[in-house]
């Protein structure tokens, strides 16, 4: 999923900077709401949550399982990148195995993979390895693609020049295709950083003894609110932050 | 031979080699029969587990549940994204959220709309819309922004009425674009709601895999999966499909 930024806007800019800070405060009041309106049986709300999770940061419990969860999602992005990498460049570099492989691709990105996780159980084991192929099976899928992307809709006019300035196939890589393809890695990167969070977490959810998303399963099942409203919090801050930061590394490399 | 039939011809043989493999794999004992069965045993459970009736209630409950979510995240997502659209302040107040909408994982509220909600139907709903209503919005942005403006004024030089406008002008000029988004909201509502299914939920396919899965019944786990696969690509391949041939008639006119 690509969102082009805004291409138009028309207003003061004193107003613009305002926006943001309004669309947290409209947030922490619905949030508010909700958690006064269900009496803090489904949601705690924010200023409880916040003091909640100040205290969270300093228990053993949740750093042993925060380390679980970043050790396995760590694992699965870097696997995801590096298979997804080389894979996307075979891919765009031989049109036709690309062209055989996209649709199969695109068809596995789209169904729901979570009826594969029992598989992956069966096959790896209740533990790690189970999280981490299901994160890689989540996340190596979109890398690939906006690899292969990236490659085949390079500007035919950039190798010529490669070869009119006589660059060695090495130089002809560091100076023209890697420039000019970085922005759309680096978006594949980040929906890939994205979606093996999402598989790791999943799998924890299902079927797992630690992890965030075994926390945040089990605080519903022990009806500690808090605990599952906290670790929600810290996951979404978590990944807000981490796609933020992305986001404007491939804004900057697509602006030079 | 074109190009395309060749590419379609390898695709469907590497598919094919591909299954072959797996099937000599379990049956050698390569794989353990007890993690992955053979495909055609699986096939063959897919046709047990369908015929039996066991799943006719799961999956009537599944689809019944997809089916309202995508039909409400379409609806909300084009009536978003068509407000969006007309106020460029709001919009540009919402663009960043659009734009890492889907880097938050959805499913980690499903706990929380469980205890919210409690353990039927309307949680999965919830979630189900949460997950594709910013795909079906950014499609109709997209559509929206993307409306020539020579279209706007020759509705205008007709003197066409705001929903014949709509329905003769905007509509098909947005087409792709919405239908790309619908494509998304279809796929997204399918994920969301058998992924809430399958980690809590008391009925549906996705909770049938996972029950079966813990009581150990790798018949009617494979076959139900192989089932929920199928329905997906076929989804997919449907609304694939018909995108093309959509695509092709615009170009031909």
């Amino acid at each position: 999923m690509s969102v082009t930024a805004p291409t138009e806007t028309r207003q003061a800019p004193g107003l613009r900077v305002l926006d943001p800070l309004l669309l947290i405060a409209i947030a922490l009041l619905v949030w508010q709401a909700v958690g006064s309106w269900t009496q803090g049986v489904a949601v705690t709300g924010p200023l409880a949550t916040f003091g909640f999770t100040a205290t969270l940061l300093t228990t053993a419990q949740f750093w042993h399982n925060a380390g679980a969860t970043a050790a396995a999602f760590a694992l699965a992005f870097l696997l995801s990148a590096v298979f997804g990498l080389l894979l996307g460049l075979v891919l765009g570099l031989r049109r036709f195995a690309g062209d055989v492989a996209e649709p199969v691709l695109a068809g596995f990105y789209t169904v729901p993979k979570v009826t594969l996780y029992p598989v992956v159980l069966l096959v790896f084991g209740l533990g790690m390895s189970a999280k981490v192929a299901f994160g890689v099976m989540h996340g190596l899928v979109p890398v690939t693609l906006f690899t292969m992307a990236a490659i085949k809709t390079l500007p035919a006019v950039l190798p010529r020049a490669a070869r009119a300035m006589r660059l060695s196939p090495a130089q002809t890589m560091r100076w023209v295709l890697l420039p000019a393809c970085l922005p759309q890695i680096v978006s594949g990167l980040r929906l890939g950083f994205s979606l093996s969070l999402l598989g790791v977490l999943i799998g924890e959810m299902f079927s797992s003894q630690r992890g965030l998303g075994f926390l945040l399963v089990s605080g519903l099942a022990q009806h500690n609110v808090a605990l599952s409203t906290s670790v929600v919090l810290l996951i979404v801050v978590f990944a807000l932050l981490a796609n933020t930061a992305m986001l404007r590394l491939s804004r900057r490399l697509s602006g030079q | 031979m074109s190009r395309g039939t060749a590419v379609l011809l390898v695709r469907t043989a590497a598919l094919a080699a591909a299954v072959l493999v797996l099937e000599l794999l379990c049956r050698t004992g390569v794989i353990s029969p007890q993690a992955v069965l053979p495909p055609s045993v699986m096939v063959a459970a897919m046709v047990e587990v369908l015929a039996s009736g066991d799943a006719t209630e799961p999956m009537l409950r599944t689809f019944s549940t997809v089916g309202l979510a995508f039909a409400l995240a379409v609806a909300l997502g084009i009536a978003g994204g068509a407000v969006l659209h007309a106020t460029p302040r709001l919009r540009h107040a919402i663009d960043p959220v659009l734009a890492s909408y889907y880097s938050v994982p959805t499913f980690v509220f499903y706990p929380l709309l469980v205890a919210l909600l409690g353990l039927n139907m309307t949680p999965l709903v919830v979630l189900g819309v949460l997950s594709a209503t910013p795909a079906m919005m950014i499609g109709t942005l997209a559509g929206l922004d993307g409306l020539p403006q020579v279209l706007r004024r020759v509705a205008r030089v007709q003197r066409l009425g705001p929903i014949q406008t709509l329905l003769t002008v905007v509509l098909p000029a947005a087409m792709p674009s919405l239908f790309g988004g619908i494509k998304l909201a279809l796929s997204y509502a399918l994920i969301g709601v058998i992924a809430g299914e399958f980690i809590l939920s008391g009925s549906g396919l996705g909770y049938a895999i996972s029950y079966a899965y813990q009581s150990f019944d790798n018949r009617t786990m494979y076959g139900l999966m192989l089932f929920v696969l199928l329905v997906a690509v076929a989804a997919n391949g449907l609304l694939y499909s018909w995108e093309g041939r959509l695509l092709r008639r615009r170009v031909r006119s």
